[in-house]
């Protein structure tokens, strides 16, 4: 078994905060992540999962209190990286797309620029090579007549549109790792199943890892080899995907698959309602404070 | 966009329009007689005979609406009528003021732009630094200076003091003339920009397409350039229009202090003297000029903002 | 960014409290009258102890003549933004609620008062009015309620499809009842702030205005004639010209700060926009 592309160790985050000592959000987060594989992250919002992803790139908005332990990545560790040689990763080797797509693209330049600007970036292109280039990765994500849309402006375009305009931009220079932060939450329905399965061709024939960001379990049992589980900033259950599914150990892994609707049954009945969950748990019990963490290749 | 232009100026009619009618009105309420101001402050008692003569000669003799009439038949032909003091026509006399506001009021807003901007720029660019808080002190003690006062400091020490610029006049539009002026004219521009600027650079570093062009992996230098100038100048198009806009009004106290030949002075010398016709007709190129520039903003904001369309 | 909106809060309360008390206790703060001690020789005398900001051309007390002007610029300032507040939410409130043809009126209304600059516009009324307080409180009165007006309307308009206000229909109140006691408790925040800022204009334009001559007739003091005087004598006596003026921007600058540290209090998001 080759080593791991990117093996995260002892991931703690502090933010600031206005009344009182600064609040931990992540606390000891350790994974690692194979390449070519999906990952994913599940837990409720607050979790502590966007923040440690956004801390990998290096995107955090405010300046963190605490930021202690290792990303490494090819030997390097992310976490301790110089601001130059970190650029030089971002969006070339490890990429990253957003929930929200109506707002992540700029709203006053041209699709295909927008998407051009990896090339000039990464690749060394001029403007006038990388245009052509760009098309070529609107078509990739299957986008229709991608040299017209390449001249439209984002608010000209549906969301999931702006989604595949994001994706195409990500996965313009085949990046190693692709980290995609709840990447359907905010399209509709139909759309978000289009849109995973294209994350998931893409990656497959560049050979991209993701880490796959998600509330929502439908989206991790979908696309995911390997699943966390994360709740206060803390990574309870690490497991293959289908043992996870099947066998939760974890009691809040049991609860948020309680929660979940199973297929053919009546929406209201024999289903926990996520507030219930929340009542459900205890977060301060001692069994909550107990992980499940499994090798890799652990039997399904 | 020629027709778009075209129908927005024809809009600015109505609205002129309502402007010459209001200071009509404001103006026919005027409680004494023009001739009596005309002959000499209404000191004297004049003969029935004279008012009525001066009256006729100027057409006040007749009733309100019908002089409203002829006012705007005479407003179609550029006709702004003619002066009470110089009898000179009142078109002639602002023309020969309109290149030297113009002078003052562009010179007053190259200066804003070229400092408030990137002053405001660099402000955003380190929230809580030392130059941020200078700069926001400095832009709300600008906006709260009475410009004729800074105009009287400037004059005090780099004219009377110093002697190295002229104090007042317009010294046939030399530039030696143009500096204390603009300076006191551009200073609370200034400070609205870079006020603006900042406030636009920050809202523009906050939003979601920044952090994607920061996991795309731009520079500063780059990200600025692509992502956040384009998008900032958006948001201070407006305020920057509104302030061009408003400049020649502004102007009126600081022409006035400087003995400067615009727009402004040549509005207040005739309200000293109630100099009717002269006073309505600055009013009116005032406001046309506002009119214009909006117009030239729309249009702008149409260009740089692709959200916009022209209809 | 958390100090700087607690510090205009403070300071902005701190200057205009200044100026407040200063023009109240004018008589106790200084012996001097600010008009009737003309005394030609004390003319032109620099900063003293007797005379904290020096004696004018004619040998008035500067110092009396700035404390007594206080009392003229904020109460122009004050009761001509009260009008300009007045006049502004009764159109604003009118027109947001009811729409139509009445919104129509009052939106053609504020653009026109927005085309023509209100110093322009208040000069006019001058120039027909003549000199003096009333003619002042008319002319600052009536020019500058546009913004007011403005934001008042798009305040009522997002707020009167809210439930609260539909319920108030519902159960029978009349369209005044509903404006004044649904609708304008919920805006007086942005209204305050706008009449704030709009004193501290209001006292810019008193003091331009008597400048040029046609406010305040002297001798009686305000700030703007001070500066007229202090301008023929700038060179001998420049202390007649830096205290008035630093009158008006101590005050201006008071109620930008205050109104600054409101929004940003009611509204910790303006913060950023400032």
């Amino acid at each position: 078994m080759s080593g791991p592309l990117l093996d995260i160790r002892g991931l703690t985050i502090g933010i600031p905060n206005r009344s009182g000592p600064p609040v931990q959000i992540v606390r000891d987060l350790s994974f690692d992540i194979l390449p070519g594989e999906i990952f994913g992250l599940v837990g409720e919002s607050g979790s502590g999962k966007s923040a440690s992803a956004l801390a990998l790139m290096g995107l955090n908005r405010r300046p963190l209190t605490t930021l202690r332990g290792q990303a490494l990545y090819g030997g390097q560790d992310l976490l301790a990286m110089s601001r130059r040689s970190m650029r030089k990763l971002r969006g070339d080797r490890i990429s990253m797309i957003f929930q929200e797509p109506m707002s992540a693209l700029n709203p006053l330049a041209r699709i295909g620029r927008q998407i051009a600007e990896m090339f000039v970036l990464h690749r060394g292109l001029s403007w006038s090579e990388a245009g052509p280039k760009a098309v070529e990765a609107l078509a990739a994500v299957q986008v229709p007549d991608p040299e017209g849309r390449a001249r439209a402006y984002p608010h000209q375009l549906s969301g999931g549109l702006r989604q595949r305009v994001m994706i195409a931009m990500a996965m313009a220079c085949g990046p190693d790792l692709l980290i995609a932060d709840e990447p359907t939450t905010a399209l509709d329905v139909t759309v978000q199943a289009e849109v995973l399965r294209l994350i998931r061709g893409l990656c497959e024939r560049q050979g991209t890892a993701v880490l796959l960001i998600s509330h929502d379990l439908g989206v991790i049992a979908q696309m995911c080899q390997r699943v966390g589980v994360m709740a206060n900033g803390r990574l309870l259950e690490l497991r293959d995907a289908k043992a996870l599914f099947t066998d939760p150990r974890h009691p809040y892994t049991q609860g948020l698959l309680a929660a979940l609707p199973r297929l053919g049954s009546r929406a209201t009945e024999g289903r926990h309602r996520l507030a219930d969950l929340d009542m459900a748990i205890d977060r301060d019990a001692p069994d909550f404070a107990a992980t499940y963490l499994c090798p890799r290749g652990e039997a399904a | 966009m020629g027709r778009y232009i075209l129908r927005r100026l024809l809009q600015m009619i109505p609205t002129l329009l309502a402007v010459a009618a209001l200071i009509f009105l404001i103006f026919s309420v005027l409680p004494g007689s023009f001739a009596g101001t005309m002959t000499g402050g209404g000191r004297r008692a004049l003969s029935p005979e004279l008012v009525a003569q001066i009256n006729a000669q100027f057409g006040l003799d007749k009733p309100l609406p019908v002089r409203f009439w002829d006012y705007l038949v005479r407003l179609a032909q550029f006709d702004l009528g003619t002066s009470f003091r110089t009898r000179e026509p009142v078109v002639d006399l602002i023309a020969a003021r309109i290149w030297p506001s113009l002078q003052l009021a562009l010179s007053a807003m190259a200066l804003a732009v070229t400092v408030g901007i990137p002053l405001g720029f660099l402000a955003a660019m380190r929230p809580g630094s030392l130059l941020d808080s200078i700069t926001m002190i400095g832009a709300v003690s600008g906006l709260s200076m009475p410009q004729f006062w800074l105009g009287l400091l400037l004059m005090y020490v780099f004219a009377l003091q110093l002697g190295w610029l002229p104090s007042f006049g317009y010294g046939d539009g030399r530039l030696r003339n143009l500096i204390l002026p603009a300076i006191a004219l551009g200073f609370a521009p200034l400070a609205l920009l870079a006020r603006t600027t900042r406030a636009g650079v920050l809202e523009v570093m906050g939003s979601d397409h920044i952090r994607t062009a920061m996991a795309k992996g731009t520079s500063p230098a780059q990200m600025i350039r692509w992502h956040v100038l384009r998008n900032v100048m958006v948001l201070i198009v407006t305020t920057l229009g509104l302030q061009i806009g408003s400049l020649l009004g502004q102007a009126l106290v600081i022409e006035k202090l400087f003995s400067w030949p615009g727009l402004g002075s040549l509005m207040v010398d005739s309200v000293a003297i109630r100099d009717i016709p002269v006073v309505q007709g600055t009013i009116l190129v005032i406001v046309l000029w506002f009119l214009v520039i909006n117009v030239l903003v729309d249009v702008i904001y149409a260009v740089i903002d692709p959200r916009i369309s022209l209809r | 960014m958390r100090m700087p909106f607690r510090l205009n809060l403070t300071l902005g309360l701190a200057l205009v409290s200044l100026v407040i008390l200063g023009a109240v206790f004018a008589p106790l703060l200084t012996p001097h009258d600010p008009i009737l001690d003309a005394d030609l020789m004390n003319s032109e005398m620099p900063p003293s102890w007797d005379h904290w900001f020096g004696t004018d051309s004619q040998g008035r007390d500067v110092f009396a003549r700035v404390l007594y002007g206080a009392r003229v610029s904020l109460t122009i300032g004050i009761v001509a933004q009260a009008i300009n507040s007045t006049i502004g939410i009764a159109l604003g409130l009118s027109a947001g609620y009811w729409g139509g043809w009445w919104d129509d009126v009052v939106n053609g209304l504020t653009n026109l008062m927005l085309a023509i600059p209100s110093l322009v516009f208040a000069l006019a009324i001058m120039a027909v009015l003549g000199p003096g307080v009333p003619s002042l409180l008319i002319a600052l009165g009536l020019t500058n309620w546009s913004w007011s007006c403005r934001i008042t309307r798009s305040a009522v308009m997002s707020l009167k499809s809210q439930g609260y206000v539909q319920a108030a229909r519902t159960l029978g109140y009349g369209d005044i009842r509903i404006m004044l006691t649904q609708l304008l408790p919920n805006i007086v925040g942005p209204v305050l702030v706008m009449a704030t800022l709009g004193i501290g204009e209001a006292v810019l334009a008193e003091a331009a205005l008597s400048f040029l001559g046609l406010g305040i007739r002297p001798p009686a003091p305000s700030w703007g004639n001070m500066l007229t005087d202090a301008r023929e004598a700038i060179r001998s006596v420049p202390w007649a010209t830096i205290f008035p003026g630093l009158a008006v921007f101590v005050t201006v600058l008071g109620f930008n700060l205050l109104g600054d540290g409101m929004r940003d209090w009611l509204d910790p998001r303006m913060q950023v926009r400032a």
